[in-house]
């Protein structure tokens, strides 16, 4: 532990304390923190998905973002699955079905059937300086089941910082703004909670556990929520939903194809397998806009594609005629390459 | 690891340095919160002198622990104590080191009793109400964290409620928690067995676990203590010097669509079979709490110790059922020594090897995550250490007791407390007792040292008591009314010394009757019988013979007790009301006018 952090925890002690003396004198339950606690906790949801072995937990946390049942959480092997339940706080259980994600915010919005939740709203969020007191809510160590609360724990935001201030320390693709929190907010299954003020206003959403390689220590961080409204809106206004399979769309007659593009893809063995590619042919369009193998292909346009079926299915949406966009995942930075659309010389002849 | 300890610490010292604080800063303080602050900081200087750091193996070894009464009575954790052995040193903030001595253990709970000796007046914490902890809470941990008191200044960490109810599987049937609190308050190894106070410096737990997994152990923000009101519950318990064993109904429970919990299979040998309890009942109460989830079942059957009866609601078909039920142990007799003998590790719970865990494809909630109780902050060096004296006079070994010396204490104590108001030693000869039964009718028993003879409306009955009383069970559907009669005379006469095997069972609840009583246990010609007592007036509230496992008991419950000058001069107290049950029916009411419980008539 550095020096400069060490100050940080003493700092944040220090200022924990004058306001939590007040509180101290209150009657258990109907303190002010206990009054936001039951405020917020009814929009904190538990999410199950994914995962179950090796050291991959098959839950992890969200919020309520609309009355709706849209929610709010971060986009991660726990959601690759058709089989997503949500329990509410009020341990109704519901399938939840994975409206898009953005890879690059590593957000997901899940969507259930449910009417009139209570929920945060995103363009009241509340923004946090360094220094102020948080609570952050979330169903870490998938401590609580059915209907019990999840896990609250309270903290000072350290800082407002980007991710990416020490270059390559962090293996995440979100490089952007974040507030460092000095409490152990970040661990097993608390990704996606709710990081809130005192008052229970929204101010972010905690982030993936993180390690540091340079100093192996465990960063709990959440990411700011103005830095997710835009995704969110243009999520909720339907721009990145994800193509149904039935959809009954006239496919262009001279479509793009993975072979077109001089890609192979990983063989198709499982339900969703994981879009690696393979192998890059010499000389393609592919080698020449600078895919590699191993590259794990995420979007194609601005459409999340989860697997080798979800990309074939794609390519045979796009025209030739247009370019393709690809977003592919490369040693943990997301890198977006655009392959020229296809010279229609059989057309020029004519 | 050694990099972290300083930083550790640190912060806790920073903590104390803004406790200080104030004074000087307190020029533009507003005085509302300079008040609140004061407050604070005499409730934690308070509750820290309640604490206890705990060093064993020549300091190589401890925990923390918290003292509960004057005379020295204090908790801690099971793991920490059996890592410590029989004998503690214990260091208060007055700067004394305390000998301590072991009193009772709860493996399964996770919780010891400890005795500090050498004073009548320490100082004590209040245990209070768990239930009345909200999420959100401000709370603070005292206690040893990495054995850093070596100066027994205690460390202080401060933090929230982040949940309350939680349940924590075991590590195989040990160290089970149930019902207990969560925080964010650092609790680090070393802060095992010490105090969660809240913020008025009431004790609402003992920490002792925490969700350590990848990161080593140390606190990452979920720390879990044992609630108060479960170890109000064990605390009777544990002042037997017995090792506890937890409960089980006999029967399973699992969650269904609805949100119901419904039993999913059940134990014919049950007693909440034999109270009624089927296949497919809905679970709507129990202990006193309603249930929605399998956990929150779980939770209520492990803050109570093994042979509790506890109201259970359920209902079926839309009728709703109001029972008691006894409670059976979760080990067989010499199972739970036996598992102490071979030192359990306390490892992970594999949570694959749950039973119930069946299908590969996770449920909609999920594996369980691991969970591990906290290590002893370190491993002792040697495991035999030097009992001090003033340990060995309050120490006495014995199979299936943590520390025999306090059984034969307690047990001694409720005797004599008995004896001072109804002392029958001398009354060995035929005793008669006449009166009306309440459906009307006359009534005449007769006890005596060879059996018991009774005059009753439907005829007479009379037990010759040779050898077992297993199969006593006349009169007809009373469960053993006379093989009682004869045992409840012949353990007033005699008294614990001479009856049979008796020990001090602990505290427990009594049906229909607010707070616990004490309870005796004995064996005694083939037969197991409780005595309940009531504490302060020492009266003999209730006799329980248990004839047959699987069988319910036949109950004697006196009342109406008065004073009755004996042939001697001698005034006792005897019960003039008795109510025979057995199962779910009373069997009969005694009203007696007239008892004679006689010396024995001198040879011509």
């Amino acid at each position: 532990m550095t020096k400069s952090s060490l100050l940080l925890i003493c700092l944040a002690l220090a200022t924990a304390c004058a306001p939590a003396a007040a509180a101290g004198r209150a009657k258990a339950g109907d303190s002010s923190l206990g009054q936001t606690v039951a405020q917020v906790e009814p929009k904190i949801v538990k999410i199950y998905g994914a995962g179950g072995y090796r050291g991959l937990e098959a839950y992890q946390s969200g919020f309520l973002i609309s009355g709706e049942g849209h929610i709010l959480t971060v986009w991660s092997y726990v959601l690759d699955t058709d089989y997503i339940t949500a329990t509410l706080n009020d341990g109704s259980r519901y399938d939840a079905k994975l409206l898009a994600a953005d890879p690059r915010l590593e957000l997901a919005v899940l969507k259930i059937e449910a009417r009139d939740l209570p929920h945060f709203d995103l363009h009241t969020a509340a923004d946090g300086p360094a220094g102020s007191r948080v609570l952050a809510f979330s169903n870490l160590f998938g401590v609580a089941t059915g209907d019990e609360p999840a896990s609250v724990q309270h903290g000072v935001i350290s800082v407002r910082t980007r991710l990416d201030a020490r270059r390559g320390a962090y293996e995440t693709p979100y490089k952007g703004p974040i507030y460092v929190l000095d409490a152990m907010t970040n661990n097993p299954g608390a990704a996606g909670g709710a990081l809130t003020d005192v008052r229970g206003r929204l101010l972010g959403m905690l982030g993936k556990e993180l390690r540091s390689s340079v100093s192996n220590t465990w960063l709990n961080y959440a990411l700011p929520i103005e830095e997710m409204t835009k995704t969110v809106d243009s999520i909720l206004a339907g721009k990145y939903v994800k193509r149904s399979a039935d959809e009954r769309e006239i496919k262009p007659q001279h479509a793009w194809s993975a072979q077109r593009l001089g890609l192979v893809l990983v063989p198709d063995v499982l339900e969703r397998t994981p879009p690696y590619i393979d192998e890059v042919r010499a000389g393609s369009a592919a080698e020449a806009a600078g895919l590699r193998p191993d590259d794990l292909v995420i979007f194609i346009g601005d459409r999340l594609v989860a697997s080798c079926k979800a990309v074939t299915s794609e390519l045979e949406r796009t025209d030739r005629a247009d370019p393709v966009k690809l977003t592919v995942s490369r040693e943990n930075d997301l890198v977006e390459i655009t392959l020229p659309a296809e010279a229609r010389e059989v057309k020029s002849e004519k | 690891m050694k990099y972290a300890l300083p930083a550790w610490f640190f912060a806790g010292l920073s903590l104390f340095a803004c406790i200080a604080g104030p004074a000087s800063a307190a020029a533009d303080l507003d005085p509302a919160v300079a008040e609140a602050e004061a407050e604070r900081v005499a409730s934690m200087e308070r509750a820290c002198r309640t604490a206890v750091v705990i060093f064993a193996h020549q300091g190589n070894d401890g925990g923390s622990g918290v003292v509960i009464s004057p005379d020295g009575y204090a908790l801690s954790n099971f793991h920490v104590v059996q890592a410590a052995g029989n004998a503690m040193k214990c260091g208060m903030t007055d700067g004394r080191l305390y000998d301590a001595v072991i009193v009772g253990v709860d493996p399964v709970g996770d919780v010891a009793l400890i005795k500090l000796l050498g004073r009548d007046d320490f100082p004590c914490a209040e245990l209070i109400d768990s239930d009345e902890v909200s999420q959100g809470d401000w709370v603070f941990a005292v206690g040893n964290p990495f054995l850093l008191a070596t100066d027994y200044k205690p460390t202080v960490t401060y933090g929230i409620v982040s949940g309350v109810h939680r349940y924590q599987y075991p590590a195989g049937t040990l160290l089970e928690y149930t019902d207990c609190l969560q925080t964010d308050a650092s609790i680090n190894p070393g802060n095992s067995g010490g105090p969660l106070f809240n913020a008025e410096g009431k004790l609402i737990g003992v920490n002792g676990r925490g969700s350590f997994e990848k990161r080593g152990r140390v606190n990452v923000g979920v720390g879990y203590a044992i609630s108060s009101n479960q170890l109000k519950n064990f605390l009777g318990h544990l002042k037997s010097g017995r090792i506890l064993d937890h409960a089980t109904l006999g029967a399973r429970v699992s969650n269904d669509d609805q949100g119901r919990v419904l039993v999913s299979d059940i134990l014919e040998d049950s007693d909440a079979y034999r109270r009624g309890l089927r296949y497919d009942d809905e679970i709507v109460s129990f202990g006193g709490r309603p249930i929605h989830t399998a956990n929150a079942f779980k939770n209520v059957l492990g803050i109570f110790p093994k042979d509790w009866q506890v109201p259970l609601t359920y209902r079926r078909q839309g009728k709703t059922y109001d029972v008691f039920v006894r409670l059976a142990g979760v080990h067989g007799q010499q199972e739970l020594a036996d598992k102490l003998a071979e030192r359990p590790k306390l490892e992970v719970p594999d949570p694959d090897k749950r039973p119930g865990k069946k299908s590969e494809k996770p449920g909609p909630e999920g594996p369980e995550p691991k969970r591990i109780p906290l290590p002893p902050a370190m491993q002792p060096k040697q495991k035999t250490a030097e009992m001090p004296d003033v340990v060995r006079k309050h120490f006495e070994a014995r199979s299936g007791y943590a520390n025999y010396y306090f059984n034969r204490q307690r047990r001694g104590e409720v005797w004599a407390n008995f004896q001072a108001h109804s002392d029958f030693t001398t009354a060995t000869g035929v005793w008669t007792l006449r009166g009306q039964l309440l459906t009307p009718g006359d009534s005449q028993l007769e006890l005596s040292d060879r059996g018991v003879e009774c005059a009753l409306p439907g005829g007479n009955q009379k037990l010759l008591v040779q050898g077992s009383l297993a199969t006593a069970a006349d009169p007809p559907d009373s469960g053993g009314m006379l093989a009682a009669l004869y045992l409840w005379r012949r353990f007033v006469v005699l008294g614990p010394e001479k009856f049979g095997d008796v020990y001090y069972e602990g505290t427990v609840p009594m049906p229909g009757r607010a707070g616990l009583v004490d309870a005796l246990y004995a064996t005694s010609a083939g037969v197991q019988c409780r005595f309940l007592f009531e504490p302060g007036t020492g009266r003999m509230l209730k006799m329980e013979l248990f004839r047959a496992s699987g069988d319910d008991p036949c109950e004697l419950i006196f009342s109406n007790v008065h004073d009755l000058p004996g042939a001697d001069g001698q005034e006792r107290e005897l019960p003039h009301t008795l109510e025979v049950r057995y199962g779910d029916h009373t069997y009969a009411i005694f009203k007696f006018s007239d008892i004679n419980p006689r010396q024995p008539t001198a040879l011509p």
